[in-house]
């Protein structure tokens, strides 16, 4: 029996799920080996139970942290599914700032109606046990894939242990420090095919930190390149990396 | 007095982007509740955006919406530039302009082919299509590709673009890139054609509704407006500026919805690709306007539902018109052609359409380029009003239908105005 898939979310912009439907023709394959028998964003249906729950987006209220805990009661694998839900993503920035004045910049007046009470952000993690993580800011599609087949296949899903310097150095980009801007390649975990770098784009870190990044010759990094602790802080904190990583 | 007695509870209504709840309450025929209701938690972006370098406000409300980071980014972008007194070029201009119809024609071919169409043939997905459609399916798949695969090429990437930046881009297409884009717009063309003819015998399924309202978008001089130009309401005589959006847009907070509404001249207004085409239909194509004609679509068109026909009209104005772009791109070559960037205090308000509709953003910086205040009024609160009182005028007139027909309708109804309900409540 193919395993029952089910894909939720929320808090985040849905635009992981949205890689889904941007696998085109691979959906069809996709649903060759796996039962997808709940995905709101593009399909009516629901079930009882789930082989493997895929959590979308960071949890921000007490609401959504009893139905995160009721889907993990209800799951045998759960994954955690995208940067908001692997590390919180963008979301935590909110986290950095008063909650009230948070909540007044936005709904002025009104900010103190209940139904606009929100938590500080947390990534699934931090709220249930889970059993994998796919990261990414959006995630790349072809490491889903890997990852779904390895799970219907019963085994571990694996992610690269080396930095996004790595696939950099493979595709022969240009490194971004060379040309004057700021880079968080070399603590983040590579997979992504270093596709920010790669289009002159800064590494925002969307993917987490490197299991055992090398801390000391980032700073160098920093240091050589002049880069202010204000800045320091702001490249650290868009993904949630904490900056005292890196005082 | 006697009539039917039902209770609709829909929870988390499905093919949608983001979570929406309908609610209707009615006994003996009298009517005690219609509520549409948002729930989506807020996220707080334009509290988050403050204290950064204006570099990094774009790629972080990119993230308010993964369906439209592209529009995003450009109104952004464009409040960004007008702030600092950047002027863009004609090129950078041409280039945000087909990437911006690419994410149009990615969203509407999205909504169209696999969030609506199942309600036409009554399945749950696309999926159950492939095998009994399966030749108008990879026609929406081959549309789909080619919006997203213009974004890689052009953005670098298909939702939340990298190569994008205040005063130009990081990197440009290569010449061979864009010379095969330009064949394959020319080509979707004629894709968007062959659909438009599946869907015209599908026009008849539309529910019979209808409620003439304010219809709100940019407006230019010469062409259908997206990337920039004025506001134009169906209920004024003359454009308004930019500027003015805040008089436009009168956001508020209510009981029923994280995501605020808005509301102008009357107790709601629309936005988005109807709104677009009977305010700007005399702009479009003159294929794209036999193809409205093709679906029995004539400005001003009242019906709600019809606006998944206008995505349509639009897909192929899309089309056509990146076909012209990329042609005078390639007569004239791409070069670097970047702006200069200075950092000064200022604000800067920037708007786009969006898939679905006007998006306004605005934003004030310091003398070090920080963010001291950011406001975003996304199109899907500004239809949310719209949506609420398009169900107190059709429930009363179809209650008599039964429960199972007025859910339909009602669910069919918020997935005409294809909302972006997490965008919303950003």
């Amino acid at each position: 029996m193919k395993p029952r898939v089910a894909f939720f979310d929320f808090t985040c912009c849905e635009g992981c799920q949205l890689q889904i439907a941007d696998l085109e023709e691979e959906i069809i394959g996709l649903a060759a080996i796996v039962d997808i028998v709940e995905f709101r964003e593009v399909l009516t249906g629901s079930a009882a139970a789930y082989d493997i729950a895929f959590i979308e987006g960071s949890i921000t209220r007490l609401a959504d942290e009893e139905r995160l805990k009721d889907i993990r009661r209800r799951s045998k694998i759960l994954v955690e599914f995208g940067a908001c839900a692997h590390l919180g993503g963008v979301n935590k920035l909110k986290n950095l700032r008063d909650a009230t004045t948070v909540r007044r910049e936005v709904y002025g007046d009104a900010w103190d109606m209940p139904h606009l009470n929100t938590l500080p952000t947390r990534a699934v993690h931090e709220v249930v046990t889970v059993d994998a993580a796919i990261p990414g800011c959006p995630i790349n599609r072809q490491e889903f894939l890997t990852i779904v087949k390895a799970l219907a296949m019963g085994l571990p899903p694996k992610l690269p242990d080396y930095p996004v310097c790595v696939e950099c150095k493979k595709r022969d980009n240009v490194c971004l420090y060379d040309i004057g801007m700021v880079c968080l390649g070399p603590v983040t975990r590579a997979g992504c095919d270093a596709i920010c770098p790669a289009n002159r784009g800064a590494c925002e870190g969307c993917r987490g930190l490197v299991p055992d990044p090398n801390n000391n010759s980032m700073k160098d990094v920093l240091a050589k390149n002049g880069i202010s602790l204000d800045e320091i802080y702001r490249m650290f904190t868009m993904y949630a990396i904490d900056p005292e990583v890196f005082p | 007095m006697s009539g039917p007695t039902m209770r609709i509870d829909v929870h988390h209504i499905t093919r949608v982007e983001g979570h929406g709840n309908i609610h209707v309450e009615i006994d003996d025929g009298a009517i005690r509740k219609i509520e549409w209701e948002v729930p989506e938690s807020p996220r707080f972006f334009e509290a988050m955006v403050i204290g950064r370098h204006f570099t990094e406000v774009a790629p972080i409300v990119s993230r308010i919406c993964g369906i439209c980071s592209i529009s995003h980014t450009f109104s952004s972008l464009r409040a960004t530039e007008e702030a600092l007194g950047v002027t863009i070029s004609e090129k950078t201009e041409a280039l945000r302009r087909i990437l911006l119809w690419a994410e149009i024609l990615q969203s509407h071919i999205l909504h169209i082919g696999y969030l609506a169409a199942p309600d036409f043939f009554k399945v749950g997905s696309v999926l159950p299509l492939v095998a009994s459609h399966k030749e108008t399916v990879l026609l929406i798949v081959k549309l789909h590709r080619l919006a997203n695969e213009t974004a890689d090429i052009i953005g670098g990437r298909t939702t939340h673009p990298i190569r994008t930046m205040v005063g130009g881009w990081t990197m440009l297409p290569g010449l061979r890139e864009m010379e095969a884009l330009k064949i394959r717009f020319e080509e979707g063309v004629e894709d968007a054609k062959k659909l438009a003819e599946v869907v015209a015998t599908l026009v008849p399924l539309l529910p019979e509704f209808t409620r003439e309202t304010e219809y709100i978008c940019l407006t230019e001089h010469n062409g259908y407006a997206h990337y920039k130009g004025m506001i134009r309401s169906s209920d004024c005589a003359d454009a308004l500026p930019l500027s003015s959006y805040r008089r436009v847009t009168n956001e508020y907070v209510v009981a029923q919805s994280t995501a605020k509404w808005a509301k102008f001249n009357r107790e709601s207004y629309m936005v988005g690709a109807l709104a677009r085409f009977n305010n700007n239909h005399g702009a479009l194509t003159p294929t794209a306007k036999a193809t409205a004609l093709q679906l029995g679509l004539r400005p001003p068109h009242y019906n709600p539902y019809g606006n998944t026909l206008a995505q349509l009209v639009e897909c192929v104005h899309a089309l056509e018109t990146c076909a012209g772009l990329a042609a005078r791109l390639l007569d004239t070559g791409l070069k670097n052609e970047n702006t200069p960037v200075t950092v000064r205090a200022g604000s800067g308000v920037g708007a786009v359409e969006a898939p679905r509709g006007i998006l306004f953003h605005e934003y004030t910086y310091d003398d070090r380029g920080l963010c001291r205040a950011a406001n975003c009024i996304i199109p899907t609160n500004q239809n949310h009003a719209g949506i609420q009182h398009d169900m107190e005028a059709l429930v009363p007139r179809f209650k008599d239908r039964g429960k199972e027909q007025l859910q339909f309708m009602l669910e069919m109804l918020v997935r005409a105005y294809d909302p972006c309900i997490s965008c919303s409540a950003h």
